[in-house]
């Protein structure tokens, strides 16, 4: 029978690769350097200057914080959201300069001097809705809401970027959003009338 | 507003999601409060020889640390809460589980201590400090070599790795009628495991109040009541009116929020060691490794026929895993959820069904969207298809044949059917659907090289959870009512509180419109609250498609209770006998007369009571009712899928799908048919893109995470033709009966029924799910005919 003295986290005892630590696994240079300041013995702090919804933000943070940890647990803004721990699900997509970005694969301090938008920076003053959030509502495009911050976020930019989308181009530009309720069938209604509504204010 | 039912009323909920207002656990934060994480076993099956945590304890920011030997004695095992007792009258195998691994660890993931520090990071670090000696045994993975002689034992308590083998029909009366068959379909079917995936991680956040020797837990929770009465009760033997569950806003349940779980049970009982807030949130590794995964079945399926294609009889032999340990109620789902709806939409006289249930080296098995009628549909709608083929009867015609069309119907197989109207549902999906013109487009694909293929899946599931004094005698150990409490404000503005819970499926708005039809009133006015067991009365929380039909009828019962006290009270103000007022459009009138006072003006009187009937009627306008249904609801439908195959890449597209649903009466359409949209998305992921897949030899999960486990993706779906049938349910005021799970139950049949139709003619009878690309490439590849088909 065979013996095993197991001395490390088995936290990729699914088959999956996870860094140990808080560094979440992600594709790409972005994942490599959480990885890398994961592993960084002493964690000096660095300072990080930054706008998020148009307020600036200056502080002290680890090296291996995440861009989503900082705005949940610095910036208690919790509207983004984590949903998976390898870059595949889209909860946590924010704006970095004017582009959706999945927040869990970044670095907080790949974001000094940018500027960040969150869902909770979308809406106008005063109380509405962005045209997108508005389209949401109205075509029922959300349903236990985890998903859907990220999909709006997403959504905004594929509009901004692709000025005249179908519902497949819809579909493929939201396939790195992952909704398990909708069926997506409402959400893509809703970004295709959202898309109109951006395009009719703009 | 007067006629809020049946209206499309975007939700009230939608605000605060919209605009990252939310708040799901993981939002919650306390001042002070640490976090937990646990070690995890990395086998499926061996012997812990010892743990040493002296290193861990003594790591930076730790503040404690906890292995199963800290909680033997005074932390019980997980109960099951649905007693199954076997062929043989003996009670099923219950062996302990153990919140923390106690002796053995039985499938990876399996918890093993969990380390509460100032930082998750430092939890983590503290974790890779513990070093656990393990004996590794062979593990036990599949689920049809589970009692195989020699395979090792999984819990001492059940030598044999079985839990029970159960059965329901006559077995001889089957027999015989499979001795007079003109012809009988055979079918060996997997039902393969799925592991849910609701976005939202599982989380808990337990806090431990010195001065008031109260805990509260903040809980992922599908049922915040269950939650409590089982982990007080049962596990931690605390006062129940002490421990405070709150489920806030839940990001998606699917079934796998419904169950008592280990950490948050742990996290409850270090709260009060540590007396400080304890947080977890799993990461989705963890969610793949141990949150409860669905289905899982090995099924030999055979139905009897006459020459008439009438059903004679059916026999069905099923395996079921139930992985390592009894989740909450994992029990009851391979029996009486699943071999009771074997009679689908028919009138088969005769049915047995056998269920052998086993223990595995994997993750709990337990209710996942639809829990057991899916299963059962899978088994009947392959087979009535399959027989349909065989026999040359078009399958929309053998299924008229068969059709129950009167009612009440009672069943082979315990349940009692109060109403329906299956012809409707075909009819109209074969209409919506263009079944007519199929053959058309099936030439036409295949003069492009493509296959196509058209299935039906005439479905029918039991909803409503049920009649508690039924669900006892099949040996549940809980009652199934639901409790609702209507509070009349003295404005007239109305706070609803249910012991229902939402996590997706737009409660806020649906039984806001409810009551607000009810009282004549606006569905803004109406505020419902669920979710928090200090709150609430009581309730037996979401799942099994019961929250409209059972809880918002508790709603209803209690509504009505308010409109005969305000009856009182207006009669008192109008100067008027009571029987001769008259509730419509929010004014209580005197009968034949234009002389009326309004709901709120009622309302004020209620709490300022200065002409007020006092000697007889106390103040206030608050009820409340409890509702034990007395029967299931049934709500049934047909769906009908097309798909087209390449063969050169075995790629199945959905070309059309069609979903006509009969849920009685639908208070929001809109709500209703989004619930139907998700239904459908994972019941086609378990057909074509999901399953579930343990290393055959260790056990060791393979499909750990997104990038191996194929979640439906919006590139992966089409859009859905979805349309509703109203046959209102007969045993409810609202007629309702439940939507949540129609899709999921309805649509692996009918998908693989209509891959099955694409390869017919290449002498493909069957292919297993998920049928993936390379499983359809290579099912064409090796077909008798297949080599024709290829381009
Ligand atoms: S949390 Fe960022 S992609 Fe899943
Ligand atoms: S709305 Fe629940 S995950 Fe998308």
């Amino acid at each position: 029978m065979a013996s095993s003295r197991s001395t490390h986290t088995p936290a990729s005892a699914g088959g999956t690769t996870l860094p140990s630590r808080s560094g979440r696994s992600t594709g790409g240079e972005a994942g490599d350097a959480a990885r890398a300041a994961a592993q960084a013995p002493v964690m000096a702090c660095s300072h990080l200057s930054l706008n998020v919804n148009g307020m600036p933000v200056s502080t002290e943070i680890e090296p291996r914080l995440l861009l989503v940890q900082l705005l949940r647990e610095r910036l208690h803004l919790t509207g983004t959201h984590v949903g998976c721990d390898t870059g595949q699900c889209g909860a946590c997509t924010v704006h970095m300069n004017g582009r959706a970005v999945k927040s869990c694969t970044l670095l907080a301090l790949q974001a000094q001097g940018a500027e960040v938008t969150t869902i909770e920076g979308i809406a106008p003053a005063g109380g509405g809705l962005h045209p997108m959030q508005a389209a949401f509502h109205e075509h029922h495009g959300l349903q236990c809401g985890f998903c859907t911050p990220g999909m709006v976020m997403n959504a905004i930019d594929l509009v901004r970027t692709q000025p005249n989308l179908t519902e497949a181009d819809v579909r493929s530009g939201l396939d790195g959003n992952l909704c398990r309720c909708t069926g997506y069938h409402n959400i893509v209604k809703a970004v295709l009338a959202g898309a109109g509504a951006m395009k009719g204010q703009s | 507003m007067t006629n809020a039912i049946g209206q499309s009323i975007p939700r009230k909920e939608d605000f605060r999601f919209l605009t990252g207002t939310g708040q799901y656990t993981d939002d919650v934060q306390q001042p002070n409060q640490l976090h937990a994480y646990f070690l995890r076993s990395p086998h499926a099956h061996a012997r812990i020889r010892a743990i040493d945590v002296a290193a861990a304890k003594t790591s930076a920011g730790v503040a404690a640390v906890f292995t199963g030997a800290d909680l033997d004695g005074k932390v019980n095992g997980l109960p099951c809460g649905w007693l199954i007792t076997d062929m043989n009258g003996q009670p099923m195998k219950e062996p302990p589980h153990p919140p923390l691994a106690s002796g053995k660890v039985r499938y990876v993931g399996d918890a093993v201590a969990v380390v509460i520090a100032e930082t998750l990071d430092n939890a983590k670090d503290a974790a890779e400090a513990i070093a656990v000696d393990y004996e590794m045994l062979p593990a036990v993975v599949d689920p049809a070599k589970a009692r195989c002689p020699g395979v090792e034992t999984i819990h001492d308590e059940a030598p044999d790795n079985t839990c029970y083998v159960w059965s329901i029909g006559d077995r001889q009366a089957v027999d015989a009628a499979f001795a007079q068959a003109a012809h009988v379909a055979r079918l060996d079917l997997v039902n393969n495991r799925l592991i849910p995936n609701a976005i939202e991680p599982r989380a808990a956040l337990a806090s431990y109040n010195r001065g008031e020797a109260s805990y509260t837990l903040y809980v992922t929770s599908q049922n915040p009541h269950v939650e409590r009465l089982l982990m007080s009760a049962f596990v931690l033997g605390l006062p129940e009116h002490k421990l405070r569950v709150i489920s806030p806003d839940v990001g998606g349940g699917f079934g796998s929020k419904i169950f008592l779980y280990p950490e948050e049970t742990v996290l409850t009982w270090a709260s009060r060691q540590v007396e400080r807030p304890i947080k977890w949130t799993a990461e989705r590794s963890e969610a793949f490794l141990a949150d409860a995964h669905g289905r899982d079945h090995v099924t030999r399926a055979e139905l009897a026929l006459d020459r008439d294609g009438k059903f004679l009889a059916m026999r069905v032999h099923t395996t079921a895993a139930l992985g390592a340990y009894l989740s909450t109620f994992a029990s009851s789902v391979p029996t009486i959820l699943y071999a009771t709806l074997l009679s689908g939409q028919y009138t088969t006289p005769q049915i047995y069904c056998e269920v052998t249930a086993v223990f595995t080296n994997t993750a709990p098995v337990d209710a996942y969207r639809g829990a057991g009628r899916p299963e059962a549909t899978y088994v009947v709608e392959r087979l009535v298809e399959t027989a349909a083929r065989e026999l040359k009867i078009a399958p929309a015609e053998l299924r008229r044949r068969n059709f129950i069309t009167r009612f009440p119907h009672q069943t082979p197989v315990a349940l009692c059917y109060d109403t329906g109207n299956y012809e409707a549902t075909l009819a109209e999906a074969m209409r919506i659907a263009d079944v007519a013109g199929f053959e058309d487009r099936r030439r036409h694909a295949l003069a492009r090289g493509r296959l196509r293929g058209l299935g039906y899946s005439a479905y029918i599931e039991a909803c409503g959870l049920a009649p508690s004094n039924v669900a006892g005698s099949l040996g549940a150990r809980a009652g199934l009512f639901e409790a609702g409490e209507v509070r009349v404000h003295p404005t007239g503005k109305v706070t609803v509180f249910t012991g229902s819970h939402s996590h997706g499926q737009g409660h806020e708005t649906t039984f806001a419109q409810v009551v607000a039809e009810k009282f004549g009133i606006d569905t803004a006015d109406v505020e419902i609250v669920h979710g928090d067991t200090d709150r609430i009365a009581f309730g037996m929380g979401t799942y099994g498609s019961r929250s409209i039909a059972v809880g918002g009828t508790a709603i209803v019962r209690a509504a009505d209770k308010v409109i005969a006290k305000a009856k009182r009270i207006a009669a008192h103000l109008l100067e008027a006998a009571d029987a001769d007022i008259e509730f419509a459009d929010g004014k209580f009138t005197i009968a034949g007369t234009d002389r009326s006072v309004a709901f709120a003006q009622v309302a004020l009187s209620a709490y300022v009571p200065h002409n007020y009937p006092l000697e007889t009627l106390e103040p206030g306008l608050d009820e409340t009712a409890f509702y034990d249904p007395t029967n299931f609801t049934f709500p049934a439908g047909t769906h009908i899928c097309e798909i087209e195959i390449d063969p050169a890449t075995g790629e199945t597209r959905i070309v059309r799908f069609t979903a006509v649903d009969d849920f009685g009466k639908v208070i929001n359409p809109m709500i209703v048919e989004g619930q139907v949209h998700g239904g459908l998305a994972q019941g086609i992921g378990q057909a074509l893109l999901e399953g579930c897949a343990y290393d055959a030899e260790t056990g060791q999960l393979l499909t750990g995470s997104l990038m191996d486990y194929a979640l439906p993706r919006s590139d992966d779906l089409p859009s859905f033709d979805v349309a509703l049938k109203e046959t209102p349910c007969t045993h409810n005021p609202l007629g309702v009966k439940g939507c949540g799970e129609a899709g999921a139950i309805g649509a692996p049949a009918a998908v693989m029924n209509a891959i099955t139709d694409a390869l017919w003619t290449l002498g493909i009878r069957d292919l297993p799910m998920p049928a993936t690309p390379q499983t359809v490439w290579r099912a064409i590849r090796s077909a008798p005919q297949g080599r024709t088909a290829r381009t």
